[in-house]
């Protein structure tokens, strides 16, 4: 068991024919993916690498029967391409495209509550979803991790791969680790995520990265309190970002006093969610509590 | 992208909100000039991105030429906060009978736009909202559907407005939330939303955040970035496709990746320094982008020491190391560098650095170590 995406998911990618599409597919293919078509309008029967390429995600969905999507075409486009793949049927779409509009991001989440509900979404502004072992949809570097019983779920990338590793290096794998996306409105919260590690056998801890902006942080910690049985571990980064900064993420921003760091770690706290302050200290919190 | 008063009264226009006749204008000269256009009594309004500029001096009323060139004079250099005023907003007054308070920003959690209304306009919002919450009307929209006229006739009854009043308090609150999606704003605020001794409801004041993710939609409101306010090395790091936020210590800091960039700031603190930037060179960066981010970092001459925290997953630590060598060969900094690789191709990228043998560059093997030894570094330059 692993969460959302294991050795049964065929992925299909939008955005195959680009660039860094075509790269990080191959790499998926690589690390054990069944990958089992692509999507680039006007680019329909070619292939990339033996991957039949589709010029709409209906002709894909009805010759490949993909259960999965990854979506890597620019922001412009990234927001129908999202909701051509749920109304084509796709049950997980993971968006890796960073700079989609906020209003877009509106659309997509809306409309997928409403038409599609059946579709998960990740992303946008994610790395993607690795089960170590079984499969990657994304850009995580999947060599750093093994398979384990740890679930990750984290606003950020490299914050990830720096706990996963210190985490790695301590002698322990993952189940899975999921990037949900630094960006505003995300298709899926920590609290969707958690009640999956919650509900997977195989993840017996789970760790949660979070950051500055917004208030996610702080539904997981009254979600965790209430429903979940499994051990959390929070990290939280931007303790020393300044109020009105966009931190990279566009949305990682202190307003006024809310999102802030503090906030976050002292929500959790009270929760009964243990805070490292460091990664490093998440790493020792997780061996710890494993028995390591 | 924050915009000025007057740069969002310029878009409350166009989408048909009412709102005083005014002049943008950047020296003393101009100020009175446009004073005298558009007749007495006028208010001169500094034009930063800060809240409070009433208490800080930078609204006044003027009734005649020589208060108008007062203070014009007065406000214009004013250091509001840490934001100088180097424009004015010179406008009409006008006569207020009632202040209320509209505004639709993203509310994150419920994921859909948030409308807030009330009759008690003119303060801090955040006050009413704490303690008299019953007087804020919190109405979300549905982003698909939108906000019809008949739903905010009835957030304007909900609010309490006057019966002679609340059509013209629907208008606004649809041309706001107009605004709202047509520019692609995440906030539109108006405080004070006024209404004049004659029954008119008019924008008196206006705050607008307009997503920088979508201003390829608007090339006219790209436009509208505010030069005087950038910090120096802000602007030039954007120049090149950098995150760079500039922070006010003296530990220049780069990393790849926001979140370990956010986490490498605050572990740094924690070891007792304070770091002058933060600065994402972003997954994949490549030599080139390194060192463009190198120059920036020492563009900032507070900057005593500069830590590379780089995880490699698409950045290469090979890259990284390169870039780095290509930057020291260029500009020969003065200062000591601290750099932890680790990740994708670490081990060429550590045998790299070893062999260039730089001056005052020092390899860390861990995050936590790497911030402990930038902190002793910057400590002895000082």
């Amino acid at each position: 068991m692993a969460v959302l995406v294991d050795s049964g998911t065929r992925l299909a990618v939008a955005g195959i024919t680009g660039r860094e599409g075509s790269f990080h597919t191959l790499n998926n293919r690589t690390y054990g993916t069944n990958v089992v078509g692509g999507v680039t309008p006007g680019k329909g029967g070619q292939d990339v690498e033996g991957i039949p390429v589709f010029n709409s995600w209906a002709e894909c969905a009805e010759a490949s029967q993909p259960n999965a999507a990854m979506i890597f075409v620019p922001p412009r486009f990234a927001a129908d391409s999202i909701l051509e793949a749920a109304a084509a049927g796709v049950a997980l779409v993971v968006a890796i495209t960073e700079g989609i509009p906020a209003h877009d991001e509106l659309r997509v989440y809306n409309t997928l509550k409403r038409d599609f509900p059946g579709t998960t979404l990740i992303g946008p502004n994610c790395p993607g979803v690795l089960s170590p072992g079984k499969a990657n949809i994304g850009i995580i570097p999947a060599s750093f991790f093994k398979p384990g019983n740890v679930g990750v779920v984290s606003r950020s990338g490299t914050l990830t791969y720096q706990i996963g590793n210190e985490i790695a290096q301590r002698g322990f794998g993952n189940s899975s680790i999921v990037g949900i996306g630094g960006d505003p409105v995300p298709g899926s919260s920590f609290v969707d995520i958690i009640a999956l590690f919650e509900a997977d056998p195989e993840t017996e801890l789970i760790v949660l990265s979070g950051e500055i902006g917004g208030s996610a942080e702080e539904e997981a910690a009254d979600y965790i309190a209430e429903h979940v049985t499994k051990p959390v571990i929070g990290y939280i980064a931007g303790f020393t970002a300044p109020p009105g900064k966009q931190m990279g993420h566009a949305g990682a921003i202190v307003s006024g006093s809310s999102g802030t760091a503090a906030a976050k770690a002292e929500a959790l706290e009270a929760k009964g969610v243990r805070v490292g302050r460091t990664p490093t200290e998440v790493a020792e919190i997780a061996v710890q509590i494993l028995g390591g | 992208m924050d915009l000025l008063e007057y740069q969002g009264k310029q878009l409350f226009a166009r989408h048909g909100l009412d709102v005083s006749d005014g002049r943008a204008v950047t020296t003393v000269e101009d100020a009175v000039a446009a004073a005298n256009e558009l007749g007495y009594p006028v208010v001169v309004k500094a034009q930063v991105l800060i809240g409070g500029r009433g208490k800080a001096g930078g609204v006044k009323l003027a009734s005649n030429e020589d208060e108008a060139r007062e203070h014009a004079t007065n406000i214009l250099g004013l250091d509001i906060r840490g934001h100088i005023v180097h424009e004015l907003w010179i406008e009409k007054a006008s006569d207020i009978a009632d202040e209320y308070y509209a505004s639709i920003l993203l509310d994150r959690s419920a994921k859909a736009p948030l409308l807030m209304f009330s009759k008690e306009g003119g303060i801090d919002i955040e006050e009413v909202a704490a303690n008299t919450p019953e007087k804020l009307v919190r109405h979300h929209i549905d982003a698909l559907d939108g906000l019809s006229r008949e739903e905010a006739l009835k957030i304007a009854e909900q609010g309490g407005v006057e019966a002679d009043l609340t059509d013209g308090v629907a208008d606004i609150l649809v041309s706001l939330y107009e605004v709202w999606t047509q520019e692609d704003a995440t906030l539109t605020e108006i405080n004070p939303l006024i209404v004049t001794p004659d029954r008119k409801v008019k924008a008196l004041d206006a705050k607008v955040t307009l997503d920088n993710n979508a201003l390829y939609r608007h090339p006219e409101n790209a436009e509208l970035k505010v030069h005087g306010e950038e910090d120096p090395q802000e602007a030039k790091a954007a120049e090149h496709g950098l995150q760079y936020v500039a922070l006010d210590g003296d530990i220049g800091i780069l990393g790849n990746g926001a979140g370990l960039v956010m986490s490498t700031l605050d572990v740094v603190a924690q070891a007792g320094g304070s770091p002058a930037n933060f600065l994402d060179a972003g997954g994949g960066s490549d030599a080139e982008t390194i060192k463009q981010g190198v120059e920036v970092i020492l563009g900032n001459p507070k900057v005593k020491a500069v830590l590379f925290n780089i995880f490699g997953g698409i950045t290469r630590c090979d890259e990284v190391a390169n870039g780095l060598i290509a930057a020291f060969a260029e500009i020969n900094p003065t200062v000591p560098f601290v750099v932890r690789l680790d990740g994708t191709n670490d081990v060429q990228g550590r045998e790299l650095l070893e062999q260039a043998a730089l001056p005052n560059v020092h390899p860390a093997k861990t995050m936590n170590e790497a911030a402990e030894k930038v902190v002793a570094l910057a400590k002895e330059q000082s």
